[in-house]
């Protein structure tokens, strides 16, 4: 335990950022009796959403913005937090404690909360500028999206991850035709091991989806300013009147940077120690845009799921609120759906890893463990949830965890394997 | 519109619920406690884990195999009334729903 000092009850407690860590953080601070100021200030519209739908349900459903609401207005009414909405932050004054608002406005603060997730990864690329060429980070992008979804399209995704491969599953079970385009060998090869790729590239083949893998994009096309096709490095041009480019997330640090907090040159995120504190002790950062150092990974980590961003909200409200801190330790969990196939992943594989299979990886319901030498370090589960819960608890710090020699025996089973432990 | 009552500890809360919504969603715009529904409804999570109690607890879906797994790993005791609150779909016909929310979620 680390004594970290706590907020004065009176204190004024900002959040930049009304993402999901921004909304936790501030939920989590009032569950846990903090009474001072609390302001969530972000540029987006409205009040925070959930992400995940925003590539998958919610691209076919009818139901509008509010059906992704995290909480209603009156919860945060009910809690006096202040939402800030379509509020940009232009500068950041660490000595004075004190934030510039667009239009002019200054927010003082006692403790700062730096949530600014990522924005979409540009294609270097001519042509991105076209009409029909969209990326996918908000709500506001997913309603354009939906929009261009509602007529039959020649669809080019570009970048098979996890937000490409939802949308390819998404649009062509509405009929569209889809081409996923990926620079590497497999689709989510960052993100899974070579076995879930394979599952899931026969996965979106079988359902029609053209999977392009190994190919760059060279220039997009277009007439009267909007996409027309995708040409690729080899010079194929692939028709195209709707272009997604998914190539991943950077974060978004310029205004710590400029503040003179650390940006970590590795994971590109801002700095913070265990206890999810920055270079300065009055701002702390969490959620997408953080860059910690993490137990269940050998570097700085920096991740972008909802766990994360709950896990280091709740974390930090408590360190905040207690003053102590036995640091973050959280084991980091994944989802994706796409078709009838739900993903699940537990902890953090490194490329290098041996890979044991659990199950029949054609059957549609099989796990791959993930092994760094002989530690147990992440577990994939395809239509396996009781696998990925076992997983979770046994990737806990201090746990005793399979080695490959167990995992390889006959039977051998991630729950009973727990119970036994 | 049909109505769902909720029990989270000493608390009774009953609140009308828009056909087509859920029992989680409901209790999280409504500002029940209890539910955290970390996954958003994915059945991904198991923390909107709640006790079947009363009310036309047949007009409900079965169980399906993705939520039996989960269920298997919730915090607070899996009963035969267990379910996760996310893949009960509200329709007219649960009107008068009685759930109570599971104390511990994760």
């Amino acid at each position: 335990m680390t004594t970290t000092g706590t907020l004065a009850p009176g204190a004024s407690v900002v959040v930049v950022g009304t993402g999901q860590a921004g909304f936790q953080f501030a939920a989590s601070l009032r569950d846990a009796g903090h009474t001072g100021p609390l302001t969530l200030v972000g540029d987006e519209p409205g009040l925070p959403y959930q992400r995940p739908p925003l590539s998958k349900a919610y691209l076919g459903a009818t139901a509008d913005g509010s059906a992704v609401l995290l909480r209603t207005e009156a919860f945060y009414t009910s809690r006096d937090i202040r939402v800030r909405p379509r509020t940009r932050v232009s500068a950041l004054d660490t000595a004075a404690r004190r934030l510039e608002l667009s239009g002019g406005e200054r927010l003082h603060y006692d403790h700062l909360v730096l949530a600014t997730g990522t924005r979409a990864r540009p294609l270097p690329v001519p042509g991105t500028d076209l009409a029909g060429v969209a990326v996918l980070r908000t709500l506001t992008d997913a309603d354009s999206l939906r929009v261009a979804l509602a007529e039959p399209r020649d669809v080019v995704i570009i970048g098979g991850g996890f937000i490409g491969m939802e949308v390819a599953a998404a649009a062509v079970v509405r009929g569209h035709r889809v081409t996923v385009v990926e620079s590497l060998d497999r689709p989510m090869a960052r993100a899974v091991a070579p076995a879930i790729s394979g599952y899931l590239t026969e996965l979106h083949r079988s359902h029609g989806v053209r999977l392009l893998l190994g190919r760059a994009v060279r220039e997009l096309h277009g007439s009267s300013g909007a996409v027309r096709s995708v040409e690729l490095d080899d010079g194929e041009k692939i028709d195209a009147d709707l272009v997604l480019i998914g190539i991943g997330a950077l974060p978004n640090t310029d205004l710590a940077a400029e503040a003179g907090l650390g940006v970590c040159p590795v994971t590109g995120g801002i700095e913070v120690d265990e206890h999810l504190r920055t270079s300065d002790p009055h701002i702390s950062a969490i959620g997408d845009c953080a860059s910690y150092p993490s137990v269940h990974a050998p570097g700085p980590t920096r991740l972008e799921s909802v766990q994360n961003a709950v896990d280091h909200a709740r974390h930090l409200a408590a360190r905040l609120t207690t003053g102590v801190s036995a640091g973050y330790r959280s084991v980091p969990w994944f989802w994706t759906h796409q078709y009838d196939a739900k993903l699940q992943i537990a902890g953090l594989g490194t490329p290098g890893d041996d890979h044991v299979l659990l199950g029949d990886d054609t059957s549609g319901s099989f796990s791959v463990l993930r092994f760094s030498g002989d530690r147990l370090v992440a577990v994939e589960s395809v239509n396996k949830p009781s696998d990925h819960m076992a997983a979770r608890k046994i990737l806990a710090p201090g746990g005793r965890r399979p080695e490959p020699t167990d995992a390889r025996q006959d039977g051998f089973e991630l729950r009973t394997f727990l119970r036994g432990r | 519109m049909p109505k769902i009552t909720y029990h989270v500890g000493e608390e009774v809360v009953t609140v009308d619920a828009a056909p087509g919504s859920t029992v989680m969603l409901t209790a999280v715009q409504n500002d029940v406690g209890g539910i955290v529904a970390e996954c958003g409804g994915n059945a991904m999570c198991a923390t909107c884990h709640v006790y079947l109690e009363d009310g036309p607890v047949d007009e409900l879906p079965a169980i399906s195999v993705a939520e039996e797994e989960m269920l298997e790993c919730t915090v607070s005791p899996r009963t035969p009334a267990s379910r996760l609150s996310c893949q009960l779909p509200v329709t007219d016909a649960v009107d008068g729903l009685v759930v109570r929310v599971a104390d511990e979620q994760s």
